[in-house]
């Protein structure tokens, strides 16, 4: 396996892992956003979309693992990419001229990425641990129970409006930036990737926290 | 060509060797805003050397913006503020009455500071030697125009070949990442009949050179291309990772 | 007295160099590896010397005084390499590029050497298309070529404005290859400061580390310089700030010959000196007077701006004194009646430009297409100076720009002290008085990758000489005066800074020794270069250490040596009682004002010999033209 390690190890294949992680999440973001759109549908639509995951839950047990690893393997690649980074570069000049030479979203990356770790964090030992294995309400929709009962929590709700504005600023960089490490980078498609980017990253951003902000407006 | 001096507050980094600590040291300096930002420091050096003082440390050679040895940085920008230009053709006109410059070494791990500010590249040497050629040995070559050349492809080698070798890109990246420079060879060769037979080899022995050099890695900020005094394209990057990932996962060939 | 011995092969001119690759003794393929070879300086000539030498299994060492052998000054080249390919199908041959080599030389460069070039140049071009090099080329995919310098064929191989850097980069991509394949050894960031020379044979070379200020010796069987030119000598030139005759210099001091000094080349199109921080000149192409007009006031001190100056006030006077080839004559005339204008006080800014104007171009052929042509140099012209040049005229200085003297070589590239080789601008070689455009790229690959490879065999072949031992009292000694030399500077501690003296020198240089000289001027230049000699020694402050990186020291260093070349360059152009190529005396003129050929008298090489400071020997090496007729440039 030594060209195997050789290639994750160099610069390039920790980059290449980064970029393929990511488009899978990115992937994964599109199918979870689906789902949560269900919410929209009303309680009934949504019990109904949940309850069909349901049966077919060991299917759902190995694509959750693979998204773990996905997960694991982004963020892992992502803290050695940062730490060679960091020892790539001791000092910084006196004037930061880095808003006249690049963007704020490519700089941001570790430190929106890391908040969007945090936020996983707490997603998984709320949502995703009450839907799995907590208890459910007793009403006719539980699930759809859950999703409100939470999102009518203030301080739960601005966590992931604010979170997924982070969100927003991650993926409107790593949309092209994936692309632009694949290879694909032509002056015919480049500017098209880039405004499709931003067009994901924003429909995403808003789509998932225009939820929250539903039920926190009172949303029924 | 005009008369009316400006005078400039500076504030250049001084620096006695590489384990010394550095710190700014102030100018006020009058100054011709036809002279190159280099022959201001001239004219300082002129007057420290003048007053027996030792003369800040900076190197430069053609200042025609070719040879790529000049380099500093200007208010954080490597070569300063103006794009597409090298620091030996920043003009002070380019500058306000009394504005203050903060003139500074590029800054990366890979270029450890010699003295004030001049700093070591020799890791880019290193990495043209790991591959930045084809090896055709002297008069094994065959009629010039034997291949011929799509122009659009030499034109795009040159594009690439043009990098001046200056390190600004690693200057301005905040991964100080050498990744423009790297790929600016390879696609150079990447693009013409001449460098096919290394192609793949060549890819992968330039990238892990540039690794083992402390160069950081590639997050896209694009901030190379913005401070390149040629104006290298990073889709030169992406040529890189096509060459490197097809190198790494396609290629017959197994040992890197 | 020195004998010099061109040793040129017998034969006819188009066999001579076959025929004497055929003749050379071969170092065997085994025991390449037991000749160590010094090669100093890795601009086009050096780099590729050093990369074919280390290619065919000497142990090469290669040294800069860059950080990075890239940074060398050929890079800097713009305009293009001339080969006879005749791929435009325009009559172009091998004896062509020949026949104007020599007669742009002005009839004072060797026809043999010059015979060579011109046939290898079509290596040279095979050469660096297999290195990649990124030549201009047709929609067909064949190459590009264009007609440079008034040449009647379109021989001219290009890449854009950076055909040096294009080249330079292929060349040392070579050497990078045999530096990783261990052929070559790079030394960077050292200055060489002496050669050595034991029992009469050049054997190595002392130099000074620049990071650290140590000195170091370096023992080989052959030594190679290929560190340029000495145009720098003038101060304000186009060279690099760094370029420098330091190594050439203390070459000569060891008992090379210095040949033909005053060929220098001053080149009409250059940006105009803005004031006194000046550090250097920039070129632009000389391809703008293919389209520009140039002009000064009638009237002297006339300070009006120039769209105030009515037509009828304005003097074209190249067009007035050159009707037939008019804005387009030779380098040396424009620059010679450029100087003439503004030493009547008709110059503008402050003497010291012309006006290169193109509203003639505009009106006839409209500004966009000017732009098409000239973009590039218009944008530069604007971001040097301020000035937009589609409004404003363009102004216009000539600047020293290359040296076609330098130390003395036979047909194998060899100075007359065995096994020291000299490359490039730096050896006198073969452009003759004058260098046509396109030339320079040409000569410093065919001396690097066709030339010395062969007949530095030759010599290790037939001499077998030995490594001397870095601990000879002849290392020692030559160690020893380097560092005497750098005690001395750092002691002085005198008032003036280096640069003070050496754009004193500078002026003297360029007022009498430069576009035009007289025997008087010239006499008054030595007078006053060997009281700056004295002045620099008594009275130049050097700060710093020896034991450090120290740039006032380097250049120190070398304004020392430019204060007793500039009297070998003064004295050599005293000599020369005669007009031809980049050297024009008063004195020899036709009536009409053009420059004077002695065939009779001054058809020779002038190789000095140093005898001490101030002090030189000449010796002559008779030039004999077989193939081509000794005629009269004429452009009336």
């Amino acid at each position: 396996m030594s060209w195997f390690t050789d290639f994750t190890n160099s610069s390039l294949g920790k980059k290449f892992i980064m970029a393929l992680t990511g488009t899978l999440l990115m992937l994964f973001l599109i199918v979870h956003f689906i789902g949560n759109m269900m919410l929209y549908f009303g309680p009934a639509a949504f019990q109904k979309y949940v309850e069909t995951l349901e049966t077919v839950k060991p299917l759902v047990r190995v694509i959750e693992i693979i998204l773990a690893l996905i997960f694991i393997f982004h963020i892992y690649n992502g803290v050695r990419l940062w730490w060679q980074n960091k020892k790539a570069d001791p000092a910084k000049y006196a004037v930061n001229a880095s808003r006249e030479n690049s963007d704020v979203f490519s700089r941001s990356m570790a430190i929106t990425g890391s908040v969007i770790f945090l936020f996983l964090a707490f997603h998984l030992s709320t949502f995703w641990a009450t839907f799995n294995f907590g208890t459910h309400p007793e009403t006719e929709y539980p699930f759809y129970t859950i999703v409100s009962d939470w999102f009518r929590v203030p301080y739960y709700s601005i966590i992931y409006i604010v979170s997924m504005g982070f969100l927003g600023f991650h993926l409107n960089h790593a949309f092209q930036s994936a692309f632009q490490t694949f290879g694909l980078n032509h002056k015919k498609y480049t500017p098209l990737i880039k405004k499709i980017g931003t067009v994901y990253a924003v429909i995403m951003a808003l789509g998932f926290a225009s939820i929250p902000f539903y039920f926190l407006m009172g949303g029924k | 060509m005009s008369d009316n001096h400006i005078t400039l507050k500076l504030k250049i980094w001084r620096q006695e060797n590489k384990n010394a600590k550095g710190h700014f040291d102030e100018f006020n300096q009058k100054v011709s805003p036809d002279s190159s930002i280099l022959e201001m420091l001239d004219e300082v050096n002129n007057k420290l050397e003048a007053e027996g003082k030792i003369p800040i440390a900076f190197e430069s050679d053609c200042r025609e913006g070719i040879c790529g040895t000049c380099g500093l940085a200007v208010n954080g920008h490597p070569h300063g503020p103006l794009p597409k230009t090298a620091t030996c053709q920043l003009h002070m006109r380019n500058f306000k009455d009394g504005e203050t410059l903060y003139i500074e070494p590029f800054r990366a791990a890979a270029f450890q500071v010699i003295k004030d500010l001049i700093v070591d590249r020799s890791g880019f040497d290193k990495i043209q030697q790991a591959g930045g050629y084809t090896s055709f040995n002297t008069g094994s070559a065959p009629d010039a125009n034997a291949i011929p050349i799509s122009k659009t492809n030499a034109d795009l080698s040159l594009d690439a070949a043009e990098c001046i070798g200056c390190g600004a890109c690693v200057a301005a990246c905040k991964n100080s990442s050498a990744m423009l420079f790297v790929s600016a060879k390879v696609s150079q060769f990447a693009l013409l009949p001449q460098g096919q037979p290394e192609r793949y080899d060549r890819v992968q022995a330039m990238v892990k050179v540039m690794d083992e050099n402390f160069f950081g890695s590639c997050t896209n900020t694009y901030a190379c291309e913005a401070e390149c005094p040629k104006g290298i394209s990073v889709s030169n990057i992406a040529r890189m990772n096509r060459d490197y990932f097809k190198a790494k996962l396609c290629e017959e060939k197994v040992e890197g | 007295m020195i004998k010099l011995n061109s040793n040129v092969p017998e034969g006819n001119i188009t066999e001579k160099w076959s025929n004497y690759k055929f003749s050379m003794k071969l170092v065997n393929p085994a025991n390449k590896r037991k000749f160590d070879i010094i090669v100093v300086g890795t601009g086009l000539a050096g780099a590729s010397a050093a990369a074919t030498l280390g290619e065919l299994g000497y142990k090469v060492k290669a040294f800069t005084y860059h950080d990075s052998p890239r940074r060398a000054h050929s890079i800097a080249a713009q305009g293009g390499i001339n080969a006879a390919k005749n791929y435009q199908n325009d009559a172009d041959s091998v004896y062509r590029l020949f026949y104007d080599t020599v007669k742009g030389g002005d009839f004072r460069a060797r026809e043999a050497n010059v015979y060579r070039l011109a046939e290898v140049s079509n290596n040279i071009i095979d050469q660096c298309v297999a290195q990649g090099v990124p030549f201009a080329r047709e929609y067909g995919g064949t190459l590009a070529n264009r007609s440079f310098g008034g040449a009647q064929v379109s021989r001219t191989f290009y890449a854009r404005g950076e055909t040096g850097q294009q080249l330079l980069l292929g060349a040392y991509g070579s050497l990078n290859r045999q530096i990783h394949l261990g052929n070559v050894e790079i030394f960077s960031r050292r200055e060489m400061l002496d050669l050595v020379v034991v029992d009469g044979k050049a054997k190595g070379i002392i130099v000074r580390n620049l990071l650290t200020g140590e000195t170091e010796r370096h023992s080989a069987q052959a030594v190679v310089l290929a560190t340029g030119g000495y145009m720098n000598v003038y101060y304000l030139s186009t060279n690099a700030m760094n370029s420098n005759a330091t190594a050439s210099w203390r070459a000569h001091k060891r008992g090379a010959a210095f040949a033909n000094p005053a060929y220098t080349q001053i080149h009409p199109t250059c940006l105009p000196v803005h004031g006194e921080a000046q550090s250097k000149l920039v070129l632009m192409s000389e391809s703008l007077r293919n389209d520009g007009r140039i002009w000064v006031s009638k009237k002297a001190g006339d300070t009006r701006p120039p769209d105030q100056i009515p037509e009828s006030e304005r003097d074209y006077y190249l067009e007035r004194k050159y009707p037939a080839f008019g804005n387009l004559v030779p380098r040396d005339v424009a620059s010679r009646n450029a100087k003439y204008v503004c030493d009547e006080g008709r110059g503008v800014n402050g003497g010291r430009a012309v006006y290169l104007d193109f509203a003639e171009a505009f009106n006839r052929i409209g500004k966009d297409a000017v732009k098409d042509r000239y973009g590039n140099l218009f944008d530069m012209y604007q971001n040097i100076t301020g000035v937009d040049p589609y409004e404003v005229p363009m102004q216009i200085y000539p600047a020293p720009h290359y040296a076609m003297g330098g130390l003395w070589v036979d047909y194998n590239l060899m100075s007359n002290v065995p096994g020291l080789f000299v490359l490039g601008e730096a050896n006198f070689s073969d452009h003759g008085a004058n260098r046509l455009g396109a030339s320079a790229l040409m000569q410093g690959l065919a001396d690097g990758y066709f030339v010395i490879p062969y007949t530095i065999g030759n010599y290790l072949a037939t001499e077998k000489p030995e490594k001397a031992n870095p601990e000879s009292s002849e290392f020692k000694e030559a160690e020893k005066s380097v560092r005497d030399d750098v005690k001395k500077l750092l002691s002085i501690n005198g008032k003036q800074t280096v640069d003070a003296i050496h754009k004193k020198l500078g002026l003297v240089l360029i007022d009498k020794v430069g576009m035009s000289r007289t025997e008087k001027g010239l006499n008054e230049a030595i007078k006053q270069i060997r009281d700056l000699r004295e002045e620099f020694w008594k009275d130049v402050k050097v700060v710093g250490k020896g034991e450090e990186l120290n740039q006032t020291l380097e250049r120190a260093g070398r304004v020392a040596d430019y204060l007793q070349f500039g009297e070998l360059l003064a004295k050599d152009a005293l000599n020369r009682n005669e007009s031809c190529g980049g050297h024009f005396r008063e004195e020899y003129q036709t009536p009409e004002g053009e420059a004077l050929r002695r065939d009779d008298e001054y058809a020779y090489v002038a190789a000095w010999e140093y005898k001490g400071p101030g002090e030189s020997e000449l010796s002559k090496e008779n030039l004999e033209f077989t193939n081509i007729k000794l005629a009269t440039r004429s452009y009336k």
